[in-house]
C-alpha cells in the first residue's frame, strides 16, 4: 500500500457533484489547488461558484464525487478542516446587537484564534475609533464586509475561501483587500477568490479557473502580478500593522 | 468544552443584555399571561391560590418558547449560525452554552411570575426549597429541550409555528412535574409529595441534556 501523501494539496476535488434537493450546485467539478497558491474561481451568477467553496468549507456534503482540504474530508473530519480555513461569503457572519469589537473578538476566539491579534487587524482594516465601538446593525454592507474581512485577518487561516470579496468595498477598501490577499499568499497560505469581477482581482491570483453550470469549464495562467495593487488610496491614510502575520504597511479609508 | 459553553452563553447574554427582548418583551408577557389567567379564574381567591402551581408554570412555558424562538433567530440573521459552523465550536459547548443563555432568562422570568403569583393569587409558600428545587430543575429541562427543538426547526421557514408545535408536547412532563412539586411546596402539602415529582425532573434532565450533547451537532449540521 502506498504511503499517505505527507503534504496534500490545500484543496483537492474530482468529480464532484453537490444537490440542493434535486437542483443541481455543481455537476462534476475536478479541480486542485496546491499549498501557496492563489486561484481565481471566474464565472457567471448562478455558476456555481459560491457552491464550490461552500463544499470546500464542508457546509454543503457532496452527493457524489471526492472532496479533501488538506487532506481531511472537510465534512466528515470538520474539526480538523474548519479552523484552517477562513470564508468570507456574502453573509458577514455578525450580530447586529453585538458592535463590531465584540463580534470580531468573539468570532476569534471560537475559532481558536490569538486575541492579540485583533486590534492589528482592526487596524489594518480601518475599524478604529468610534467605529469599533458601533453595533453591526448600524454599519454599511462595505462595513459589514470590512468587519468580515478582520476576522479573517486576525484568524490568518491556512486557506482563504474569498466568495466575492469585492462587492460592496469602495476603492480604498478593495486596494486593503488586494495586499491583504498579496500578504496571505506570500505568507504561505492558499487562496481561493471566487468573482465574475475578475478585474477587481488583477493579477493577485496565478490561475484562473472558469465554472459553468457547475463544472470547470476553462483554465488559463495568469501573468505575474504588478508591483501595486489597483485603487491606491492617498498616501496620507495609511496605518501600520507590524503585529499581523505577514503584516506590512497597509493603507485604510 | 466548557470554554466553548462559556463562550456561547456569554454571547448570547451578551446580546440580550444590549436588545432586552427577555426584559421587556418576555417577562412582560408572562405578567400579563399572569393577570389574564386571573381574569379567566374570577375573584376567588381560594380557586386562584389552588391554580396558581399551574398557571405560573404555564406562564413558563409559554415564555420558554419565545426564549427559544429569540435564540434561534439571533443565529438566523447575517449568516451567523453559518459563521458558528466554520468556527468549529465544539457542538456539546454549543449546545450548552446556548442552554445556559435560555435558562438563566428563564430564572429572572420565574423570579417575577413567581413574586406574581404570590401577590396576584394569594398561593402560600410552605416549603421554598421545594419551589426552587423544582424551578432549577424545570428551567434546565426546559432550555435543554427549547435548545435542541430549536435547532432542529432553525433552518426551517415555518420554524416560529413549529418550534411551539414541537416543543409544548415535549415539555408537558416538566408542566407536570413542576405544578404536582408546587402543590406540595404550598399551604396543605408535603415535601414527600414533592419528591417524587423531583426525581421525574431529574431523569428528563438528564435525558435531554445526554441527547443534546449528543446529537446537537449533527442536528447543526443538517438544519
Amino acid at each position: 500500500m502506498a504511503p499517505p501523501d505527507p503534504s496534500p494539496p490545500a484543496v483537492f476535488l474530482r468529480h464532484a457533484v453537490a444537490l440542493s434537493g434535486r437542483f443541481p450546485l455543481l455537476t462534476g467539478v475536478d479541480l486542485t489547488v496546491a499549498r501557496g497558491e492563489t486561484v481565481l474561481i471566474e464565472g457567471p451568477n448562478g455558476a456555481g461558484k459560491t457552491s464550490l467553496l461552500r463544499v470546500c468549507a464542508g457546509l454543503v456534503p457532496l452527493s457524489s464525487g471526492r472532496v479533501a482540504v488538506f487532506g481531511l474530508d472537510p465534512v466528515r473530519q470538520s474539526n480538523g478542516v474548519r479552523r484552517r480555513i477562513g470564508l468570507l461569503s456574502h453573509a458577514s457572519h455578525l450580530y447586529d446587537d453585538l458592535s463590531v469589537r465584540e463580534n470580531i473578538r468573539f468570532a476569534v476566539r471560537a475559532a481558536g484564534g490569538e486575541v492579540a491579534r485583533i486590534e492589528d487587524a482592526c487596524a489594518r482594516l480601518g475599524l478604529t475609533g468610534r467605529l469599533a465601538k458601533t453595533t453591526a446593525a448600524k454599519l454599511s454592507a462595505g462595513q459589514r464586509r470590512r468587519v468580515a474581512l478582520a476576522v479573517l485577518v486576525a484568524r490568518w487561516p491556512e486557506l482563504w475561501l474569498l466568495d466575492e470579496p469585492h462587492a460592496g468595498l469602495d476603492a480604498s477598501a478593495r486596494s486593503v483587500l488586494n495586499s491583504l490577499v498579496a500578504d496571505a499568499a506570500a505568507s504561505g497560505a492558499s487562496v481561493v477568490i471566487a468573482s465574475h469581477e475578475p478585474e477587481f482581482v488583477g493579477s493577485l491570483a496565478t490561475r484562473a479557473v472558469t465554472v459553468t453550470g457547475g463544472r470547470v469549464t476553462a483554465e488559463r495562467r495568469i501573468a505575474a502580478a504588478p508591483a501595486e495593487p489597483r485603487d491606491q488610496p492617498p498616501a496620507a491614510l495609511v496605518a501600520r500593522a507590524d503585529g499581523v502575520p505577514g503584516g506590512r504597511v497597509a493603507h485604510v479609508a | 468544552m466548557w470554554r466553548d459553553t462559556l463562550l456561547v452563553a456569554g454571547k448570547d447574554l451578551r446580546i440580550e443584555a444590549r436588545s432586552r427582548v427577555a426584559l421587556s418583551q418576555v417577562v412582560p408577557f408572562g405578567v400579563v399571561a399572569l393577570v389574564l389567567f386571573a381574569f379567566a379564574l374570577g375573584p376567588d381567591r381560594t380557586r386562584m391560590a389552588a391554580g396558581a402551581p399551574g398557571l405560573f408554570w404555564l406562564a413558563v412555558l409559554f415564555c420558554a418558547v419565545l426564549a427559544v424562538q429569540r435564540s434561534v433567530a439571533v443565529e438566523s440573521v447575517d449568516g451567523a449560525r453559518d459563521g458558528l459552523r466554520l468556527s468549529g465550536l465544539d457542538p456539546a459547548g454549543l449546545f450548552l452554552g446556548k442552554a445556559s443563555a435560555i435558562a438563566a432568562q428563564l430564572i429572572v422570568l420565574e423570579v417575577v411570575l413567581g413574586v406574581g403569583v404570590v401577590l396576584l393569587y394569594g398561593a402560600r409558600i410552605t416549603t421554598p426549597w421545594l419551589i426552587v428545587a423544582s424551578c432549577l430543575l424545570g428551567t434546565l429541562g426546559l432550555a435543554a429541550t427549547g435548545t435542541l427543538y430549536g435547532a432542529l426547526s432553525a433552518g426551517l421557514r415555518v420554524r416560529e409555528t413549529l418550534l411551539p408545535f414541537l416543543l409544548l408536547p415535549i415539555a408537558a412532563p416538566v408542566l407536570l412535574a413542576g405544578t404536582r412539586i408546587w402543590q406540595a411546596g404550598m399551604a396543605g402539602g408535603t415535601a414527600a409529595d414533592g419528591s417524587q415529582w423531583l426525581r421525574l425532573l431529574v431523569v428528563f434532565d438528564a435525558v435531554y441534556l445526554a441527547l443534546g450533547v449528543v446529537v446537537y451537532g449533527p442536528i447543526q449540521e443538517s438544519a
